[in-house]
């Protein structure tokens, strides 16, 4: 089939940027997107252009490195899969398709389709996790945990951290993203000791960075490559109520 | 070169307690001073960085990705072993010692394998305090699935993404590092070449995959956990970045490389669909348990599968494996599918795939109960090809999945270079010639986690270490050469793209050094490989410049790497001249076409040495010894 590409251009952070377009004469319904745009970059090499860049590693939809628009929706508009895991046989022959980059404040743009997403391990370096020291946990059947919650546990952790989230938010917010990990953490016994500390530093980090307020537009719960359910931003804003009343966090030596 | 094993005395079970009993200590005020460089921050390297920082080392991790939790360890799907027997099913630390040297067809270290079943059940205990959702049963406690060449069930699974799960779990306790101050992370940044000063690995030249900034990064140790080398062939189950960089600069600088022809091709990923092909999508082992693998019995038999009669089907496995049928081991499994194309009797767009047909089992146990156990995996196959596995046969062929070849390491970890240590995929340790399902991402913790942490100590507190800065002659001149490098490529300007002549060497290394080798195709693919490396050399285009995100350039440096490797690979395929694991020499079969080792004279490592400058590479063997298991020959009829 035939396509029309229009895609963002843009050579480095400083570049204004604009779109470019494309003519794909012979694409191949079985291809991926991501291979289709490999097919493009071969020929845009052959002809001593710069081929288009973008993020992707595994294309198996679990890195979380890949995600941009597509037609102004993040991953494209199939439901529950990243851009790696989009075929072409959604497309038909003739259609026009604009590629770019997410756009948010707090993911600057470092070429073309690439996006500078650190803002996310600042905010799990503040806080992400459970400290436990190797070699010190108890046996691993020491505390049963119910299945059921296990299993609301892992919906959360299933995050890729792809911030197609944060792309998709009017107010560019990263809150879907921070509350899936405090809720993850937090419906597990273990993460119990640090779930008021953990909220606060993270909440804190998150307000550090540019991203916006949540004011439940609920864009985010419906791009979501994994299809992680909002009710994580209200276990996030109950941990975070429940310390921020309760006074600062509890003394830890360096405050985080 | 000198290979000393390092394994220490006494009875296999006491080895490893004995020897922590030995081990030399570092103060603590003598950590803070010293500095760590870990490369990759998969399950191995990230494991290592974050209990290495617990103990206040003073850690720099790196990796090429935007975040240390996107390594490759992130795809892992089906789970990781554990000799925890909470089944009751009569597991033991030896039985998970004793399967995988066995499954490994006895070509690893004896002490080695024990010490990674030895320390398999604290990983579990230290995932689950970490926050791992890990599946449970309906008590609360822990459940287990059966994965290949066990009779035990012993592999705990979270969902179909154990990998993830652990890798977050690594890159959770990393971030709790970074805040206290003792890791520093830094993304978006290759190793490309190994800092060797007075024999000992003092640090890495790294390029900033953003600014194109080449620096020089000095500390008192190295360790490289970066992963296999599956990408030599081009499309593989690994991420498109995998690469073999970073431990082939270092073998390059002296560290040795063992076993590289040890490679494994898994039996049930989704054929290539056309030229096109990115990379290939691994499909769980277990659908085995219910699909019958077949082909038509006809050459060239073009018809749908709904219209090929019974009696025209040929259910290869079954006819030639009648007691373990569609369940032979995945090297049995892959040589045979491969087999049944080259005879003409493959299926689908490019006759290179077997159909795994589920029509059977569907009528037995009805649709509901497929979709029960399988759902997930249709589903992903129907996203991938647009065809419905419910009404026809998958399609399935082999693809290159994971390496267990990798540089030489001592019982320590540490490769033949002092100071320089290799975990996970990127070392050869564990696995010997085949790699049991559900043990990589064992070994990745187990290395980085449980073992790493003790032995570095033993290095670090009985070498004298100068001081060195990254102004250092040897540093400056590692510098120069990495920039002289990247200038070059850039500059040949030739016609060919970096995918076009990667793709030639992938399809050359399937045919020559894939799952079946012989020695006439080897010795032609090594000259084949040395005028594609022209090729490469003279004719490659890179466009764009060195100070910039310039993801050509990278790929180009990787396929640069594995054009060199590649030749290494068929050096060692060839002088190996006996069958064993996933290492295939049609000369060496028995008569029924299995594969034939000869334990009289390969029960060994092989091991190699660079060179210098264009000479060949010289050869070295560790012999294997057998204190405790006996080997045997494998039978699956
Ligand atoms: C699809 C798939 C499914 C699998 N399923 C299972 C399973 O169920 N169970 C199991 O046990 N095993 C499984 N495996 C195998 C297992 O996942 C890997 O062997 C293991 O995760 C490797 O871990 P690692 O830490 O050694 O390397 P990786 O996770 O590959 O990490 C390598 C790291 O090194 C970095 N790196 C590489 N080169 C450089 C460089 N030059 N400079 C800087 N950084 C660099 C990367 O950025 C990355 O951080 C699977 C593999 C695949 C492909
Ligand atoms: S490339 Fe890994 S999720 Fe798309």
């Amino acid at each position: 089939m035939k396509l029309t590409l229009h895609v963002w251009r843009q050579r480095n952070p400083a570049d204004a940027g604009a779109f470019a377009t494309y003519e794909l004469e012979d694409v191949s319904t079985h291809m991926s997107f991501l291979e289709m745009l490999d097919v493009l970059n071969q020929d845009l090499i052959a002809k001593g252009e710069e081929p288009i860049a973008f993020e992707h590693d595994c294309r198996e939809g679990i890195c979380g490195s890949c995600g941009f628009m597509v037609n102004g929706v993040a991953h494209g508009e199939q439901p529950g899969v990243t851009v790696c895991q989009l075929h072409m046989r959604h497309f038909k022959d003739g259609d026009e398709v604009t590629i770019e980059p997410w756009r948010a404040k707090a993911f600057p743009i470092i070429k073309d389709l690439v996006v500078d997403r650190s803002a996310f391990d600042r905010i799990m370096h503040a806080g992400g996790f459970i400290t436990v020291r190797t070699g010190s946990a108890p046996d691993a059947n020491a505390i049963p945990i119910t299945t059921e919650n296990v299993e609301h546990a892992m919906d959360f952790a299933e995050c890729i951290g792809c911030g197609a989230c944060v792309a998709s938010c009017p107010n560019g917010a990263a809150m879907l993203f921070v509350g899936a990990k405090i809720a993850h953490l937090g419906l597990l016994p273990q993460g119990q000791p640090e779930r008021a500390a953990r909220a606060l530093r993270m909440v804190e980090a998150m307000e550090r960075e540019a991203f916006g307020a949540c004011s439940n537009f609920r864009a985010c719960e419906a791009v979501c490559p994994k299809e992680i359910s909002i009710s994580g931003i209200a276990r996030m804003n109950k941990d975070f109520r429940r310390v921020a009343l309760a006074g600062p966090a509890p003394a830890r030596g360096k405050r985080r | 070169m000198k290979l000393d094993a390092r394994v220490p005395g006494g009875p296999l079970a006491d080895k490893w307690s004995r020897l922590r009993n030995d081990l030399k200590l570092v103060s603590p005020a003598n950590k803070r001073k010293r500095s760590i460089i870990v490369v990759g921050t998969g399950l191995a390297g990230g494991a290592a960085a974050a209990a290495l920082g617990e103990l206040g080392y003073k850690v720099t991790a790196f990796c090429y990705q935007d975040s240390a939790r996107r390594a490759h360890s992130i795809a892992a799907q089906g789970g990781i072993n554990a000799a925890k027997n909470y089944q009751n099913d009569g597991d033991t630390i030896y039985r998970l010692f004793y399967d995988t040297i066995k499954g490994g067809d006895y070509r690893s270290r004896e002490a080695n394998v024990y010490r990674l079943a030895e320390v398999s059940n604290a990983i579990i205990d230290h995932c689950v305090a970490q926050g791992i959702p890990f599946a449970r049963e309906y008590g609360g406690y822990l459940a287990n699935r059966s994965f290949g060449g066990a009779q035990v069930s012993r592999t705990f699974y979270a969902r179909g993404q154990t990998g993830q799960q652990l890798l977050l779990g690594a890159y959770a306790s990393l971030n709790a590092q970074v805040a206290a101050g003792n890791v520093t992370v830094r993304p978006r940044t290759e190793m490309l070449d190994l800092v060797v000063i007075d024999g000992r690995a003092r640090g890495v030249v790294t390029r900033d995959l953003v600014s194109g900034a080449v620096e020089c990064h000095v500390g008192d140790a190295v360790l490289l956990a970066t992963g296999g080398y599956s990408n030599v062939y081009f499309l593989s189950t690994n991420a498109k970045g995998c690469n073999v960089t970073a431990i082939w600069r270092a073998f390059k600088r002296g560290a040795a490389f063992a076993n590289p022809c040890y490679t494994q091709i898994h039996p049930t990923c989704i054929p290539q669909a056309g030229d096109y092909q990115s990379k290939l999508t691994l499909m769980s082992e277990s659908l085995r348990n219910d699909g019958r693998v077949w082909v038509p019995k006809a050459v060239g038999d073009q018809r749908e599968p709904g219209d090929i009669p019974e009696a025209e089907r040929d259910y290869y496995l079954e006819r030639i494996y009648p007691s373990f049928g569609n369940l032979v081991p995945r090297d049995v499994a892959s040589r045979n599918a491969k087999k049944a194309c080259d005879e003409g009797r493959g299926v689908g767009p490019g006759r290179r795939g077997v159909y795994l047909d589920f029509a059977d089992a569907i009528g037995r146990l009805g649709e509901h109960v497929i979709r029960a156990r399988y759902g997930n995996l249709f589903d992903m196959y129907q996203m991938i090809t647009g065809e419905n596995p419910y009404r026809v046969p998958m399609r399935i062929y082999p693809a290159p999945h994971y390496t267990m070849g990798g540089l030489w390491v001592d019982y320590y970890l540490m490769s033949t270079i002092p100071g320089l240590f290799v975990l996970g995929e990127a070392n050869f340790s564990d696995h010997g010639a085949n790699r049991l399902g559900a043990s990589a991402l064992m070994q990745g913790l187990a290395d980085g986690y449980f073992i790493i942490p003790y032995t570095l100590g033993e290095y670090l507190a009985g070498a004298k270490l100068e001081a060195v800065g990254a102004g250092h002659d040897v540093c400056r001149s590692v510098v120069a050469e990495v920039e002289a490098r990247t200038a070059k490529l850039l500059a040949i300007n030739g016609s060919r793209t970096v995918d076009s002549l990667h793709r030639e060497l992938g399809m050359l290394m399937l045919d020559e050094c894939g799952m079946s080798r012989t020695a006439p195709g080897l010795t032609a693919a090594i000259e084949k490989i040395r005028s594609l490396r022209d090729s490469f050399w003279s004719d490659v285009r890179v466009p764009g410049e060195g100070a910039d995100l310039n993801q050509e350039l990278e790929k180009a440096g990787r396929v640069a790497d594995h054009l060199e490797l590649a030749e290494l690979m068929c050096r060692d395929a060839l002088q190996r001249n006996e069958s064993c694991g996933g290492h295939f020499r049609e000369e060496y079969q028995t008569e029924e076409g299995e594969a034939l080792r000869d334990d009289q004279n390969f029960t060994n490592v092989t091991v190699w040495e660079h060179g210098g400058g264009d000479a060949p590479p010289r050869q070295h063997t560790e012999d294997l010894i057998f204190e405790t298991v006996h080997p045997t020959q494998r039978s699956y009829k």
